[in-house]
């Protein structure tokens, strides 16, 4: 858990601070356009990030539980 | 309103006969010994990934969510999908934080957080506060699951003058409090999945369905007023809606999993792998909590509030009858009544892991340390099951005898409260530089603050803070967050400077990792 290997674990976890900036960025996604499927951009952005935010989150745990 | 939905009552309580019988038979399932505590109150710490991720998800999405989400984008609009952001930001801090929290207290038997602070700082009355703050911020928590299935029994038709009235509610109460009695947290877990199982049908059929009978989401969006359908873009001098939407998702993010039934969720999982496995299967319930948010706009295109037949509930269950009047609107009878349970059991699988926690909190942290510190496990977990029903009554009472809008307010009270914990839990997971009662005065502070400004402002949520002339509105929690940590650092560093006090730690570095 020291050394190296804890510094590769921290190189992932920006993944994890990535979510933060994504689900607040309100004055980037607070717009109509463009819509998907009649759904304003405010809508299906963020249920887009629910689920880009779950991979990431994912990819985190692969890398750094292979690793520990 | 006043006639009885037959068909729809029938699916009901069929399935909540069937969901009765599930809470009793899971007192054998993964058979422990429920004389003890960590048996009775954390169901031996041994739920797997899957059971888990039920298990939370019973958990944390509740019925007042799936009511009131969709009754704020109903009333208030583009605001409430705030629970969207929320809901994404809590994972990160789930996956980092968390599984040291489950290591330290599976190596030190450590039931409750409050448990781990008195471990951590050894100072029992840093750990008292974490307790009261815990058992006081569920109550209403619990009252307002309560809410819920009033709003569903009234949909179905169910209406009677003075107790009969009450009658409905009190009878699921009492199915609620019995097996919670007898099963501890395996009833929860196991109605859980039946649940989750009534809520992802329920959901999946109204966003496919709905959308469809209205003409397509284009259709349902055009139909919400524009003002509603956006933040409002911030005037000069202030951060305005922005700034209202972000911190109402950090701060309802960091408040979230300091709720004791948040914490014995996570600690009843098997081990901490299991725990960060979660963190990345628990949004597939956010997702459905964006969709469900949308059925407010729904409920707005499809115009039910305007319909004579659902005037009596919008009278007396305001914005939060948006979303059964349009589940009653647009679907059969045998339908309505599956999604009603959804919602109904929804209700009590949170209720019954509240009331647990809350129980769990109170024997360990009050009973044990100041009453009866020589009592056998028997008489703990004895205690354990009383106080569960007894935090319960409460809540029922609660319920009946108050104002629904005063649990509300609890509500954003509680959130206030339970948030002022987080120096002591969560720095506390990583560091013991703060010493413990600069943690106190730190909690004394932002609760009395956060309290006052929340009773001053007619228990509005936000603070209009404004800082030399330009505004950032926000989420009382968190600015009072901010203070508490302040005030507990700046303490820290003067007790630290005059070598005032020192804490002893019952922990080792160790601890806080997988074996």
């Amino acid at each position: 858990m020291t050394g190296p290997g804890r510094e590769a674990r921290g190189g992932w976890y920006v993944l994890l601070a990535l979510q933060f900036v994504l689900a607040l960025c309100v004055p980037f996604y607070n717009t109509v356009e463009p819509t998907l499927g009649g759904m304003p951009f405010f809508y299906w952005y963020q249920l887009l990030m629910v689920l880009v935010s779950a991979l990431l989150t994912a990819i985190v745990y692969f890398a750094t539980e292979r690793k520990s | 309103m006043s006639t009885v939905n037959t068909t729809a009552l029938t699916v009901f309580v069929l399935l909540f006969c069937f969901i009765t019988w599930l809470g009793f038979v899971a007192s054998r399932w993964r058979r422990g010994n429920l004389d003890h505590l960590h048996e009775w109150g954390l169901g031996g710490r041994r739920f797997g990934t899957l059971i888990t991720w039920f298990l939370i998800g019973g958990d944390l999405y509740t019925a007042y969510t799936f009511i009131a989400v969709p009754a704020l984008a109903f009333g208030a609009g583009a605001v409430a999908f705030f629970a969207v952001p929320y809901t994404i930001i809590v994972y990160p801090i789930l996956f980092v934080v968390f599984p040291r929290l489950w290591n330290v207290s599976h190596k030190r038997g450590y039931i409750t957080s409050a448990d781990f602070v008195k471990g951590r700082f050894g100072n029992r009355w840093l750990a008292l506060a974490v307790t009261l703050a815990g058992i006081v911020a569920t109550m209403p928590y619990i009252a307002l699951q309560l809410v819920g299935l009033q709003v569903v029994i009234g949909a179905l038709g169910v209406a009677g003058e003075g107790w009969i009235g009450d009658l409905p509610l009190i009878i699921a109460f009492v199915i609620l409090a019995a097996f919670t009695y007898s099963s501890g947290l395996r009833a929860p877990a196991a109605i859980a999945i039946v649940k989750d199982a009534l809520i992802f049908i329920t959901v999946f059929a109204v966003i496919v369905f709905v959308p469809a009978k209205l003409g397509g989401y284009g259709a349902i969006f055009a139909a919400v007023p524009p003002q509603k359908l956006l933040l409002a873009i911030p005037g000069a001098g202030t951060t305005g809606a922005y700034s209202t939407y972000t911190t109402l998702a950090v701060g309802s993010a960091l408040a979230l999993l300091l709720y004791p039934h948040s914490v014995t969720a996570i600690l009843s999982a098997s081990s901490g792998h299991a725990v960060r496995r979660n963190a990345a299967m628990l949004p597939a319930y956010s997702f459905v909590l964006g969709l469900l948010a949308l059925l407010g706009f729904m409920a707005i295109a499809a115009g039910v509030d305007k319909l004579p037949e659902y005037a009596g509930g919008f009278k007396t269950f305001k914005a939060n009858f948006a979303v059964p009047a349009l589940v009653l609107q647009m679907f059969p009878s045998w339908f309505v009544g599956v999604a009603f349970a959804a919602i109904g059991i929804g209700a009590l699988v949170p209720a019954a892991i509240m009331s647990i926690a809350a129980a769990n909190l109170f024997t360990r942290n009050i009973y044990k340390e100041f009453v009866r510190p020589d009592c056998s496990h028997v008489q703990e977990s004895n205690m354990a099951k009383w106080m569960s029903l007894i935090v319960k009554f409460g809540a029922l009472v609660f319920i009946l005898v108050v104002d629904q809008q005063y649990a509300i307010q609890m509500q954003l009270l509680g959130g206030i409260w339970i948030i002022q914990t987080l120096p002591a839990v969560m720095f506390g997971l990583y560091t013991r530089w703060f010493n413990s009662w600069a943690l106190l005065i730190g909690w004394a502070v932002g609760t009395g603050l956060g309290t006052w400004i929340a009773a001053t402002n007619g228990f509005k949520p936000m603070w209009p803070l404004i800082i030399q002339g330009f505004g950032i509105p926000g989420y009382t929690a968190l600015y009072t967050l901010i203070l508490n940590i302040a005030v507990a650092a700046v303490l820290t560093l003067l007790i630290n400077l005059f070598k005032l006090a020192k804490d002893t730690d019952q922990t080792s570095a160790s601890d806080y990792h997988a074996a």
